[in-house]
């Protein structure tokens, strides 16, 4: 898969001095749905205010189907649709006029029959007649993405779609989100759920304070998630372990009575029950076990943290 | 390559805002230049005698016109830009295939309709309390027409430069105003004292209004030409100011 967006050694800072991408490099591939996790403050919005031509990039180069997004801004932007975090609309507007509005904007044939569809595909048609003001919010948020999707661009841009929204809610646009990329456009979503962006993205790229700490398949993620911890517990403080036990890595404290051994589920083989007969024969006395799996959140948090 | 759809998109939505409240928009410029009809040209007017065979009430038609228009102007670009940055719906306009230039032909281009409409309206308004003849009709027009484009293009840049609504408020209530009335919209400025007079030649508005007032009266304080090319320098510099502040993002881009 070729990639349709490159970033590289993408830096913003604000007015304030505040640095808040420090040397940002992505690659986003084709057709893909990537997920941008990261806490509140990390940079996500303003990665994207990047790309998008929301914000003024400080250095670093940004380029769209090899296109350099502020020299060659028009082509760049045709390809892109951007659904902002806010609910940024005009209240009084009405939703067909709306739509129209922004598809215009993008210089765009007129073609209703595309509109119609797409306001059906999201349950906006039998509303296009009202005024936003009337909307609920999760309406709103619909009408932010059928406005972005007007122009029929090939990569969407979701900064936060379910932030606010209810489990119903979240599922539908899950669902529209998966249909999209069925469609081939490329989406790049940020969200501060996990189980979000394990639910729906390929790859998830974990940022915080302005970096990317890590970008991966989410099915490696997942089998990094599925890694497990056996605890034992023994009589004594173990000083060094045992030659016999050597290949399995054990983890030993100085101030616990205990070991470690870190494992994958995913596999046939764990190598318990060596791992326990070998303890037996090297004469070290059990007092119990106790297994661990460690959760994406908890990968998640170890990687922030780390940072 | 210029994006003609978006062009039309903005134009039409600003024209669009405009319609729904079209009464407001028109009643009040409308009547308080009928006040300003009865006020000075008629009660106070009698009195004066200013200008060699003009009647009063004629004379401040230019400068109603124009304290109007300039009002109005201002205040619909300034809105008209400030609403969607308030809004946050800018993001709309910076993510989309526009460059600047678009942006300005279709919010300065609506807001300049708009007020050219106006001076019309009152313009025709004035026909029933004064007795009036356009001397340079054609020249009347494109001195409305300029008038709009230089106060729309300043209220388009206070509407970008404006943090909130008194922002908004301020500049046409403290400067435009000011100006406008002592350009000489209701005197001409020989009944001034010399210093004033001096000062005077330093306000942009009484070029303008001179030129206006040549278009209908066949006579004005400065030559008609000085008047055409201070307005086009005016709108010259509004526009460098623009492509400035669109290039640096300035209180646009984040
Ligand atoms: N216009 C601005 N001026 C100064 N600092 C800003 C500006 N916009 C954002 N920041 C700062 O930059 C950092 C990153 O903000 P950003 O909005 O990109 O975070 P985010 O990852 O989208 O967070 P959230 O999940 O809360 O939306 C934050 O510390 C924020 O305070
Ligand atoms: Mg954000």
């Amino acid at each position: 898969m070729s990639n349709i967006i490159e970033i590289q050694n993408l830096m913003k800072v604000y007015d304030n001095n505040y640095t808040a991408l420090d040397k940002v490099n992505l690659s986003i591939k084709k057709g893909e749905i990537i997920a941008l996790l990261g806490p509140n403050g990390a940079g996500k919005t303003s990665l994207i205010s990047n790309v998008c031509g929301i914000s003024s990039i400080t250095s670093g180069n940004v380029f769209v189907e090899g296109y350099n997004v502020e020299k060659e801004y028009r082509k760049t932007r045709d390809l892109i649709g951007l659904v902002p975090q806010e609910l940024s609309l005009e209240p009084f507007e009405k939703v067909w006029a709306s739509v129209k509005f922004s598809r215009q904007l993008f210089g765009k044939k007129r073609n209703d029959n595309y509109l119609e569809n797409l306001l059906k595909k999201l349950s906006l048609w039998d509303k296009k007649n009202q005024i936003i003001k009337s909307l609920s919010g999760g309406m709103k948020r619909r009408v932010l993405i059928a406005k972005a999707l007007s122009h029929e661009p090939k990569i969407l841009f979701l900064d936060e779609p379910t932030a606010g929204v209810d489990v119903e809610l979240r599922k539908d646009m899950w669902s529209i989100i998966k249909e999209l990329k069925n469609d081939g456009v490329t989406i790049i979503l940020t969200t501060h759920y996990i189980e979000e962006a394990e639910m729906i993205a390929d790859r998830i790229a974990v940022i915080n304070n302005g970096k990317i700490l890590l970008v991966d398949k989410k099915d490696n993620l997942i089998s990094k998630m599925s890694k497990k911890t056996l605890t034992i517990y023994t009589k004594q403080i173990l000083k060094s372990i045992p030659h016999s036990l050597k290949k399995f890595n054990l983890r030993i404290f100085k101030n616990e009575k205990k070991l470690e051994y870190d494992y994958t589920a995913s596999g046939n083989k764990t190598g318990i029950t060596t791992l326990l007969s070998k303890i037996k024969s090297s004469g070290i006395e059990l007092i119990d076990v106790q297994t661990r799996q460690s959760t994406l959140e908890e990968i998640f948090v170890e990687i922030v943290n780390n940072d | 390559m210029i994006n003609f759809e978006a062009i039309k998109a903005i134009y039409k939505f600003e024209m669009a805002r405009t319609f729904r409240t079209i009464i407001q928009s028109l009643i009040s410029p409308v009547l308080s230049t009928i006040l300003y009809f009865i006020v000075f040209g008629t009660a106070i007017g009698k009195n004066m005698q200013l200008v060699s065979e003009i009647p009063y009430g004629a004379f401040i038609v230019p400068g109603l016109i124009l304290l109007t228009v300039s009002m109005q102007s201002v205040t619909n670009a300034s809105f008209g830009i400030f609403f969607p940055k308030f809004l946050g719906t800018t993001y709309e306009l910076l993510s989309a295939p526009i460059s600047y230039i678009e942006i300005i032909i279709g919010y300065v281009g609506a807001a300049t309709t708009k007020s050219f409409c106006l001076g019309l309206i009152i313009l025709i308004t004035s026909f029933f309390f004064v007795d009036i003849k356009v001397v340079y009709p054609m020249l009347m027009l494109l001195m409305l027409f300029l008038s709009c484009v230089s106060f729309s293009l300043l209220g388009f840049i206070i509407g970008i430069w404006s943090d909130n609504f008194e922002q908004i408020n301020f500049v046409p209530m403290l400067i435009i105003t000011p100006l406008v009335f002592l350009g000489g919209s209701f005197y001409t400025i020989d009944i001034l004292p010399i210093f004033w007079q001096n000062i005077t030649f330093f306000n942009p508005i009484f070029y303008l209004i001179s030129g206006f007032r040549f278009s209908f009266f066949g006579e004005g304080e400065v030559s008609v030409w000085i008047s055409i090319f201070s307005t086009v320098i005016f709108i010259v510099i509004c526009n460098i100011i623009i492509w400035k502040m669109f290039k640096t993002g300035y209180k646009i881009k984040t």
